[in-house]
């Protein structure tokens, strides 16, 4: 299935929100949204969702009285603020995309400690636990009725 | 034409590659006709670094989203819980958490235990040797000795605790209530040339490793060893009947597109809850004008849903986030009735392991704890791996309201009417959930929990599709007999969810393979004894 791609306007606003919701940050040492690897992962992922990111971006750019990314930063968070209370089902998308592509990037992944691959086929290990804890529980009667 | 088959079964998903499995010692001719594909193991999304990405793409569990070409639209909008499915060999089980509770005694016995609904027309001693043949086939993990259910072995050891098991331990004994592991068909050691649970994480994408049991590596290559035919894209239109009233066949698309016939001498239907009466309903005719074996009027009517509801909270100690299979615990402190509660029947607490990373910073951000700036990073690590969730299953009661009919304008890529839902959640199901919800409340607290959230009823949450095609012993009342046999047309058998008569509050997939099991066995007897058809 085809989708359409985003104008460059589109684009280019799209790409400062992404910064907006997510920016990069020296404490924790990870890019932002906006990054340039992360955000051609973000166009090349939009798919299905493109039409509604297309709706939220022209929202977008009605809230902020022309194009997103020419706006001052301090009246882009105010305008970024209204959008998040306005958005609806086309901001859920859009959102939903921006986080899928940030939150595999090797850089974000290896500062929440996490290994960047994929699941398959190293797997994770998980604990045995400590298995008295039942204990109490085995002691209780039976608590399923009898149906005869 | 085709050559005419002793036996077609429609859908291999649990129930149709168990009855396949079954009736294959009669060495009977049998062909299963399936509207999907083979899935391979390297499909999956767990051998990506996409893998949550496809969770909202071609492994959405929502079919109309997922929108695959093997897919059938569904029209929801009349319910406040959205069908969820797969299609393809498995069926939905390649798409479940393979969470594998049985029916308990009592769930066959409302009418005389709590004076609602129905008593089934069998019981739960009669399907014990099923769900052991069941637990056998399909490879089942758990822990012998819980005291919410009969005595029963699983043929392997309970999935891991992990830190999450063991923060519900603490919480649930500090309470006094109910836990234990959970019934998983998960294979935790090398089960029948399968490999042991490596902890991939969510599995409900399906299992990369193959250590979750879909039919498609369980039941089905014993049935096709066996002599069993499986055509897979292979989309069925309507059962097709003669003059007497004795199905003769299925009208069916190909891969290619094309209408094609399969002559049988019995029909077994098995395409869900769901999919099976939109079938049934489809298949129209001269002696049946209302939809194939409908004389009862019940096709498609008493659905059960389940209604989910998901509650949730984060605490400060970390979790097992999503690495392991969602679900190995559940409680059943309130499974029995209690009228002193204000409703009768009971809940399955399903405690969950935990999150994907992405779907934690998406859930988040929607419900408003995940802001955007500077902030975000900062709360995000508060909350990845330590949110403690779980839902509650509530008892569905059947309601003749809630039913499935044929859309007058969606249809499928064959030009087939789509299923249209309409469902409300009765009052008692109402006051059981927020009963559950109060409790899921207490455990958290109880846990020191923050931040407390949820969902309910779970929109996505259509798994579990039962009761359209009920079956009991009189024909005016339901649609198949006590051995899914369908009343109206003796040589058409229906075995999937359809044919239940109460939900239970737990998930389904293992009474659905049981009663198959069952069902199958029942036909072996009367074709022995000559009586199949009478």
């Amino acid at each position: 299935m085809t989708h359409p791609t985003l104008t460059d306007a589109e684009a280019r606003d799209l790409r400062v929100l992404a910064g907006v919701m997510i920016p990069a940050s020296d404490t924790y040492k990870v890019p932002g949204a906006d990054d340039a690897a992360i955000f051609a992962d973000i166009l090349k992922s939009l798919e299905r969702d493109t039409g509604d990111v297309r709706t939220a971006l022209k929202q977008l750019a009605t809230l902020a009285g022309g194009a997103f990314a020419d706006l001052a930063p301090e009246r882009r968070r105010d305008v970024a603020a209204a959008f998040k209370l306005e958005g609806g089902a086309p901001l859920s998308a859009l959102n939903r995309v921006v986080l899928l592509c940030y939150y595999r990037d090797d850089r974000v992944m290896r500062s929440l400690g996490q290994e960047p691959r994929s699941p398959f086929p190293k797997g994770h290990v998980v604990e045995q636990g400590d298995w008295s804890l039942l204990d109490p529980v085995k002691k209780r009667a039976p608590m399923w009725r009898r149906a005869r | 034409m085709h050559d005419k088959v002793d036996v077609l079964i429609i859908g291999s998903g649990a129930s149709g590659a168990a009855v396949a499995y079954s009736l294959a010692d009669t060495k009977m001719r049998i062909l299963c006709l399936e509207q999907g594909d083979w899935v391979k193991p390297t499909d999956y999304p767990t051998n990506g670094r996409d893998w949550e990405a496809r969770l909202f793409a071609d492994f959405a569990i929502n079919p109309n989203r997922r929108a695959r070409e093997t897919d059938y639209p569904i029209n929801n909008g009349s319910s406040p819980v959205q069908v969820v499915n797969f299609n393809g060999v498995g069926g939905s089980t390649i798409m479940y958490t393979a969470h594998y509770p049985r029916l308990h005694p009592s769930d066959f016995r409302v009418k005389t235990l709590d004076g609602v609904a129905d008593d089934w027309p069998v019981d739960y001693e009669t399907l014990e040797p099923f769900f052991a043949e069941n637990d056998r086939m399909m490879g089942v993990s758990g822990l012998a000795g819980d005291p919410a259910y009969p005595h029963h072995q699983p043929p392997m050891p309970p999935l891991p605790l992990g830190k999450t098991g063991q923060a519900f331990g603490r919480t649930l004994n500090k309470l006094g209530w109910h836990w234990w592991p959970s019934d998983s068909a998960i294979a935790t050691t090398e089960y029948d040339g399968r490999a042991a649970c490596i902890n991939l994480g969510h599995c409900t994408p399906g299992c990369a490793q193959g250590a979750k049991a879909s039919t498609d590596i369980t039941y089905w290559p014993a049935a096709i060893r066996a002599g069993v035919e499986l055509r897979t894209r292979a989309r069925v239109r309507e059962i097709t009947v003669d003059k007497e009233g004795m199905a003769t066949g299925a009208i069916y698309y190909d891969a290619e597109g094309k209408e094609q016939f399969q002559p049988a001498e019995m029909v077994i239907v098995a395409c869900n809850g769901i999919g099976t009466p939109r079938l049934m309903l489809n298949s129209q005719s001269g002696k049946f004008p209302n939809g194939i074996a409908n004389s009862s009027g019940l096709l498609g009517k008493n659905l059960m849903f389940h209604p989910f509801a998901l509650t949730y909270g984060y605490v400060e100690e970390p979790l097992d986030g999503n690495q392991g299979p969602p679900l190995n615990l559940w409680s059943q402190e309130f499974y029995e009735t209690d009228r002193s509660r204000g409703f009768v029947r009971g809940y399955t607490l399903q405690l969950h392991r935990g999150t994907g990373s992405i779907v934690e910073a998406i859930t988040s951000t929607a419900a408003g704890r995940l802001p955007w700036g500077e902030e975000h990073h900062k709360v995000y690590r508060q909350l990845l791996g330590h949110r403690l969730a779980m839902s509650t299953i509530t008892e569905d009661l059947p309601e003749e309201h809630n039913r499935v009919t044929l859309d007058p304008v969606m249809k499928d890529s064959h030009g087939i009417p789509a299923p249209r839902i309409h469902y409300t959640m009765g009052e008692n199901t109402r006051k059981m959930m927020d009963h559950g919800i109060a409790r899921s409340k207490d455990i958290l607290e109880a846990a020191g929990a923050t931040n407390i959230d949820g969902e309910a009823p779970i929109l996505n949450g259509g798994w579990h599709l039962m009761g359209t095609a009920r079956m009991g012993t009189d024909p005016e009342r339901s649609v198949v007999n006590e051995w899914g046999r369908c009343h109206d047309v003796k040589n058409m058998f229906i075995v999937d969810g359809s044919i239940w008569v109460t939900s239970g509050g737990v998930n389904p997939t293992s009474t659905i393979q049981a009663l198959a099991l069952y069902i199958a066995d029942n036909i072996k007897k009367h074709l022995g004894e000559g009586t199949l058809f009478e």
